[in-house]
């Protein structure tokens, strides 16, 4: 018996828009089942992850404020994947980024100015961006793949910002604790408005949105940017560049992890230290992908995916269920969903 | 007494796609030791209806039934159980693997081993198929290819064999030995439905032709009764067009100059070109005629700048030496090129005709501004599909959606449409039925009248002798020199396609 996948002959619009949907609520089932045999309440469980992060204020604004970092590094990622170039490092470059811009703060110390925080976003993307490239020269240069070798990036800007923040950037007040000095106000993302939570930085991604539409949905380079990802061959024909293409989409990607980094920084840590992240620049994988490589996917399944992660500090407290567990959770869903966009596209069949 | 019921008898068989009949009642009848053409042009049903005999598709209406006795065929599976054999146009070989190797990985329960390959030798032999099982499969020409899936076929011990445009690829001898094993065949009292659309095959080898248009039996007959001129006109259903003889006219400043180029490959099993020299002026159509895989795609990608590592010689466009320049820079100076691969190389497969034009347009022609002008496309995939009776399922379809023929009418216009003082086509009806074949034919012949020059790549030496005013011949990646068109016959040319120049014969 082999069991194989046969085309389907059509895929009715219908399906395409049921599907996803089906997915989620069999994602729902499994998690569900998973937590009954767990032994937990399935009630405290929806409160927590579903209740609890849409109906207060405060929560709803967290949530949006989680969803930033993930919006911003996945609509980059859209632009590397859809040129089928593979950057898994974004979340070096999201350190990358947290790094060069609270440089900028540290080094502004004591000074007061509008210029510090513009200059801090910019030489947050900077520092992405130049991160970013590096995976993409060498695969022009040398050939090798951008997959392990953004991977492995990663790790080199981990240990970097360590060492940093135990190191040279040390508060030398701060009795020996890993950190930087605390940034002053004029290096704070603050809030929008007096008593919120939420900053400038969620504008910039509600931007970065709106510009990914505009650039891959109706502008040349978007269409090269497809075009490769597409039929490489037929870009080739084309006369896109390959190798300034690869340069374009990481430097995007790049840029765009970088900014969510030192937003990040700015907006919620006001310090360096030494881990800034968790996990953002991975989790965007998935938010990329659960969005069907599109913009506005990319936002609301980032959306979906913060209030997971909401759910999961204050599951960790009330259903005693690790950290991990979210991070099951989440791939369930995109298994479902990659689950379900395969079966729209292919029927099951046994062979004997 | 009643004479022995038929191999196969098809009643009624019809598949609707969407609000297409791509099969409309079609009665088709086989009978053991007859060799029976299915004609028709691309589009006109053939593929679906072969399909549903192999049972990779269920007929919405119909019966087929086996030596007398309905049968339902499930899928491949069955329709092999029963004893029927498909050879496709397109192989689905191994290139690494042994001749041996590939036959027995396509044969259910078989290993590459000594008895096997002393069974597949005794089968060769019989039908005169000549194979050496050792040899890896990427040295092998397209004929060599064929024989491994019909090989591979035969062992099943099919009695109704279907062939689905087997000589296509093929040079003139290589199309003579496919002949003879298909006669032994016949001879032992296998039957054979035979899909081509070289008439002259057909009018030769076959002894009944069912012939399809538009989904509909319109004609059975007897195809060595018929001309190629009377089977093309039941195929369209009027009368084709001979193409009008290349012009007189005097040739003008060269336009194409490619001096002493030598390339190595950039993948593997790539064949290296060797000092090749070849000049096409304006005015003039040049065909270059040649066996697949002897360096056409190499040659067409250095033209172009899609690829290859130059390894010396030069390569000019009016004039303009552009050996190492990219592809848009080419356009710019009146080049435009046909790629041989319809769908992926020429086309975005999922994107629309409108979308498509952007591939070879943006660097030359008006498509808007940073922002693409979906208008503007829009525009142009119209005007095209107009000129050229582009036909498809709606106003803008997707390139896959398009019958090959429509498609390379499609990219062909596209090129067209540029106004190109220069054209290189790879293939330009490669799978292409003959009332499309004809006006592609003509449309760039009449475009070397207005003073382009066009250079053809070709396999299929009836279209390069029809077209062209000059005829070189590509072999093992070198080219011997053009010879008018005129001066020359199929068999000096084909004789030509398995020397490399320079060598001994």
């Amino acid at each position: 018996m082999v069991l194989s996948l046969v085309p389907r002959q059509g895929v009715s619009r219908v399906r395409e828009i049921v599907t996803p949907l089906v997915a989620f609520v069999v994602a729902l089932v499994i998690a569900a089942l998973v937590l009954l045999a767990m032994g937990k309440s399935l009630k405290t469980a929806a409160d927590v992850y579903v209740v609890e992060p849409l109906t207060t204020a405060w929560s709803l604004q967290e949530v949006i404020l989680k969803a930033t970092p993930l919006t911003l590094i996945a609509i980059g990622l859209i632009f590397a994947v859809r040129a089928n170039r593979w950057n898994i490092g974004a979340e070096g470059q999201y350190v990358v980024g947290g790094m060069f811009g609270g440089w900028v703060a540290i080094a502004a110390h004591g000074m007061e100015g509008v210029w510090i925080l513009p200059a801090m976003l910019i030489a947050g993307m900077a520092g992405g961006l130049v991160y970013g490239l590096i995976p993409a020269a060498l695969r022009n240069r040398f050939g090798i793949s951008e997959i392990l070798s953004s991977l492995m990036l990663v790790y080199v800007a981990e240990l970097a910002l360590d060492y940093l923040v135990r190191g040279p950037w040390r508060d030398r007040t701060a009795f020996n604790f890993p950190k930087s000095v605390n940034f002053d106000a004029a290096a704070t993302l603050g809030p929008l408005w007096e008593g919120g939570k939420l900053h400038g930085g969620v504008l910039l991604a509600l931007l970065a949105v709106l510009g990914a539409v505009v650039l891959l949905g109706r502008s040349r380079f978007g269409f090269a940017v497809s075009a490769t990802g597409e039929a490489p061959r037929a870009a080739n024909f084309a006369g896109f560049n390959d190798h300034r293409l690869t340069l374009a989409v990481f430097a995007i990607s790049g840029a765009l992890a970088g900014l969510a980094g030192i937003i990040e920084v700015s907006a919620n840590m006001g310090q360096l230290q030494p881990s800034i992240s968790q996990g953002y620049g991975f989790t965007a994988i998935i938010v990329a992908f659960l969005g069907r490589l599109n913009p506005v996917g990319a936002l609301v399944s980032a959306l979906v995916l913060a209030i997971l992660l909401i759910g999961s500090e204050t599951a960790q407290i009330m259903l005693k269920l690790p950290f991990d567990m979210t991070r099951a959770f989440m791939g369930l869903l995109l298994l479902c969903i990659l689950a379900g966009e395969a079966l729209t596209r292919y029927k099951v069949r046994w062979n004997a | 007494m009643r004479s022995a019921p038929p191999l196969i008898r098809c009643q009624g068989l019809s598949k609707t796609f969407g609000t297409l009949k791509a099969n409309d009642s079609v009665d088709l009848l086989v009978e053991s030791g007859e060799i029976h053409a299915l004609l028709g042009e691309n589009g006109a049903g053939k593929s679906t209806f072969v399909k549903m005999l192999y049972g990779l598709l269920k007929p919405d209406a119909g019966t087929i039934s086996w030596l007398g006795k309905a049968v339902t065929l499930a899928d491949p599976d069955a329709a092999r159980a029963l004893g029927i054999g498909m050879v496709f146009q397109h192989f689905s070989l191994f290139d690494d693997l042994t001749v041996l190797e590939n036959i027995a990985i396509g044969t259910a329960g078989a290993r590459a081993d000594q008895a096997f390959a002393a069974r597949v030798s005794a089968l060769a032999r019989e039908y005169g198929l000549e194979l050496d099982l050792q040899r890896p499969v990427w040295t092998l020409s397209a004929g060599e290819r064929q024989r491994i899936e019909i090989a591979r076929c035969l062992l099943q011990e099919p009695r109704l064999i279907v062939l689905d445009e087997p000589t296509s690829v093929l040079t003139p001898q290589e199309a003579e030995n496919l002949f003879a094993s298909l006669l032994r065949l016949q001879a032992k009292g296998a039957g054979i439905l035979f899909i081509s659309h070289k008439l002259e095959e057909v009018r030769r080898i076959c002894t009944a032709a069912t012939i399809l248009r538009g989904g509909k039996v319109v004609a059975r007959t007897d195809p060595r009764k018929e001309s190629a001129r009377s089977l093309a006109a039941l195929m369209v259903g009027e009368g084709v067009a001979d193409v009008r003889p290349p012009s007189t006219l005097e040739t003008g400043r060269d336009l194409l100059a490619v001096r002493g180029l030598s390339v190595s490959p950039e993948i593997a099993h790539g064949i290296p070109l060797r000092g090749i020299d070849l000049t096409v002026r304006a005015g003039e159509v040049v065909a270059i005629a040649g066996v697949a895989g002897n360096g056409q795609s190499e040659f067409f990608a250095a033209l172009t700048g899609e690829g290859g590592l130059i390894q010396s010689g030069t390569v000019s466009i009016d004039g303009e030496d552009v050996t190492r320049r990219p592809i848009g820079m080419r356009r710019r100076l009146g080049a435009a090129f046909v790629p041989e691969g319809r769908l992926g190389h020429a086309t975005l497969p999922q994107r629309t005709l409108s979308e498509n034009i952007m591939l070879s347009w943006h660097e030359t022609e008006d498509v808007g501004g940073f922002f693409l002008s979906l208008d503007k496309l829009r525009q142009a995939a119209r005007k095209i599909i107009t000129r050229f009776d582009v036909r498809g399922p709606n106003a803008d379809p997707r390139a896959a959606q398009l019958s090959g023929g429509n498609l390379q009418k499609y990219i062909v216009g596209r090129e067209i449409e540029r106004n190109p003082r220069l054209i290189v086509v790879d293939q330009p009806t490669w799978g292409v039925d003959a009332r499309a074949a004809s006006l592609i034919r003509q449309t760039l012949v009449d475009l070397a009248g207005q003073g382009a020059a066009v250079l053809v790549i070709t396999q299929d030496l009836d279209e390069a002798f029809e077209m062209s005013d000059r005829i070189a011949v590509i072999c093992a990646g070198r080219m011997h020199p053009p010879v008018p068109t005129r001066m020359t016959n199929r068999e000096a040319i084909g004789l030509l396609m398995t020397t490399a120049h320079g060598e001994a014969a």
